[in-house]
């Protein structure tokens, strides 16, 4: 079991601003002392670049950066090689996009789902402009959740890359994962999971999972913003060219050509976010220590509590599954005759609670249910059955505000 | 509980909005939006033999600061010249609204003339 009042003592933003409700951790998660206390040990104690080990300082950065892409990798069930730092799951997504994008030409296709986060989205249609390949989308049904037929329906023989979110950051729907990864593999299409939603909230193993890629951010996880993960099956990586060029990333230059390094510094052209790595290191091993398995089942009933609480609200819509064993800690919902955006306004005046009101970047998904937006509550450790007692309290207000 | 921001009139516009209306007769369309909410609005103009605001109407759906702010606004451009229009600020929107309007919903309360502007300026 998991007592969200002693872990909320280990996030110092809590103590700044007790009256604080933070339901909005799908956008950021809050972030531990231990996280910080990393990134100033880096900043205040070895900071320097790496791989330039000419002394002892840069030796020690090198280090503790190598440690953190271990730690990263131990939490994937990835071997170390595999791990590349990014900026987050936006740039990992975009350097799939553009590596593997450029391999394919007419005929192929690339097939996403309807719920994706426009990052999974909008990178493949600008590769598609620029290489001629179809996008194609697996349907959702009116549960909010994945329909396989239709799966089966747009997957083909013409099929390079399935690339989904494992957990959609505006409905909740958890997709399967594995299932979606088998089809792929049956299809002999490259498979990418979009873990930016997943990953803080229940475990990712990638050998079970068996996919070829996998991205998440390190802000939505506890960690800095401006780091990313982006996992790549070894002999993927091997064939993957790189997508950004520059120092560290080489391993011979003249003036007319260059040839790289080995994975995973190939990618990471660049002074890469030394101290966000680290700090991303050390989130991973904080909620470790919690649990994944606890996390999940903390979330669970969560959101348990919270559906059978909004049951009783009339007039609130909510938005996505109402099956817990496909839904994360992501409730979306919308309420008869207010808008999303005052809603939150309410909430966030009248009971200091952070929740986001809009079309949370899936604006095709949001056309597609007929809907401007919604209200986004979302869950992480440190949330509990008070935090959403207020958020129904909130919603009542609203309501009585608005006399609907 | 004080309410500033949702005072009655505002909650009264959000419910019958003013000048929510297509013109069969147009001299100027404009669309806007606020990327970052979804929120649009569509706005047609038709001028007088004056050259001044004959009649105005809105499409749109938005969250009641832009519903209310729209009407206030759309009622207050009548009779009003291009040049008038133009020299609109954020404190006259505020002033039409009679409530302070915080940070964050500032975008919703001037979408709507932004969009008026943005049609003006695209007629002159």
């Amino acid at each position: 079991m998991l007592d969200p009042k002693e872990i909320k003592k280990d996030f110092p933003i809590f103590n700044n601003r007790p009256d604080l409700v933070y339901l909005d951790n799908s956008a950021t998660t809050q972030m531990p002392k231990v996280v910080m206390d990393a990134v100033n040990e880096y900043n205040s104690n070895y900071r320097a670049n790496i791989h330039s080990e000419s002394y002892k300082l840069s030796g020690e950065a090198s280090g503790k950066y190598e440690e953190a892409r271990a730690i990263v990798a131990n939490f994937l069930n990835a071997a170390p090689e595999e791990i590349i730092f990014t900026s987050g799951a936006t740039h990992g997504l975009n350097t799939l996009a553009h590596s593997l994008g450029k391999n394919l030409k007419k005929g192929d296709n690339v097939v996403l789902t309807q719920m994706e986060h426009h990052s999974n989205l909008v990178p493949w249609q600008q590769a598609s402009l620029d290489y001629g390949f179809q996008l194609r989308f697996i349907e959702i049904n009116n549960d909010c959740e994945l329909d396989m037929e239709s799966a089966k329906k747009v997957i083909d023989e013409n099929t390079k890359v399935i690339s989904f979110v494992h957990i959609s950051n505006a409905l909740g729907t958890i997709n399967p994962a594995k299932e979606i990864v088998e089809i792929a593999r049956n299809a002999g299409a490259i498979s990418i999971i979009d873990a930016a939603q997943s990953a803080p909230h229940l475990k990712i193993d990638v050998v079970d999972l068996d996919c070829d890629f996998l991205v998440f951010s390190g802000h939505k996880i506890g960690g800095p913003t401006g780091i990313g993960v982006l996992f790549g099956k070894k002999e993927r990586l091997e064939n993957l060219t790189p997508f950004i060029f520059g120092g560290g990333m080489i391993n011979s230059v003249s003036y007319n050509d260059a040839s790289w390094n080995k994975s995973p510094d190939k990618f990471e052209a660049g002074t890469v976010n030394i101290a966000g790595a680290i700090g991303l290191a050390r989130a991973l091993e904080y909620i470790q220590k919690i649990g994944m398995d606890t996390i999940k089942e903390h979330e669970k009933k969560l959101s348990e509590y919270t559906l059978s609480q909004f049951e009783n609200i009339k007039g609130l819509k909510l938005v996505g599954t109402k099956n817990i064993k496909n839904r994360s800690g992501v409730l979306s919902f919308v309420l008869g005759g207010i808008h999303p955006h005052d809603v939150a306004s309410i909430l966030d005046r009248d009971y200091n609670i952070a929740v986001r009101a809009g079309h949370h970047c899936t604006m095709p998904l949001m056309k597609l249910l007929g809907i401007n937006g919604t209200v986004r509550a979302s869950f992480w450790i440190y949330n509990d059955k008070d935090d959403v007692d207020k958020l129904i309290n909130g919603i009542k207000q609203a309501q009585k505000i608005f006399k609907v | 509980m004080s309410d500033e921001l949702y005072k009655e009139f505002i909650l009264d516009l959000y419910r019958n909005p003013l000048n929510k209306k297509r013109l069969d007769d147009f001299d100027i369309e404009q669309n806007g939006s606020n990327p970052s909410c979804g929120d649009d609005v569509n706005i047609q103009i038709k001028f007088g033999q004056d050259k001044k605001i004959e009649d105005i109407g809105y499409q749109g759906q938005g969250c009641a600061i832009l519903e209310a702010s729209t009407s206030l606004l759309t009622d207050e451009a009548k009779g009003k010249s291009k040049e008038e229009i133009m020299n609109l600020k954020e404190e006259d929107i505020i002033k039409l609204l009679g409530v302070n309007i915080i940070y964050t919903r500032k975008k919703c309360a001037l979408l709507g003339l932004k969009t008026l502007q943005e049609a003006i300026k695209k007629y002159v």
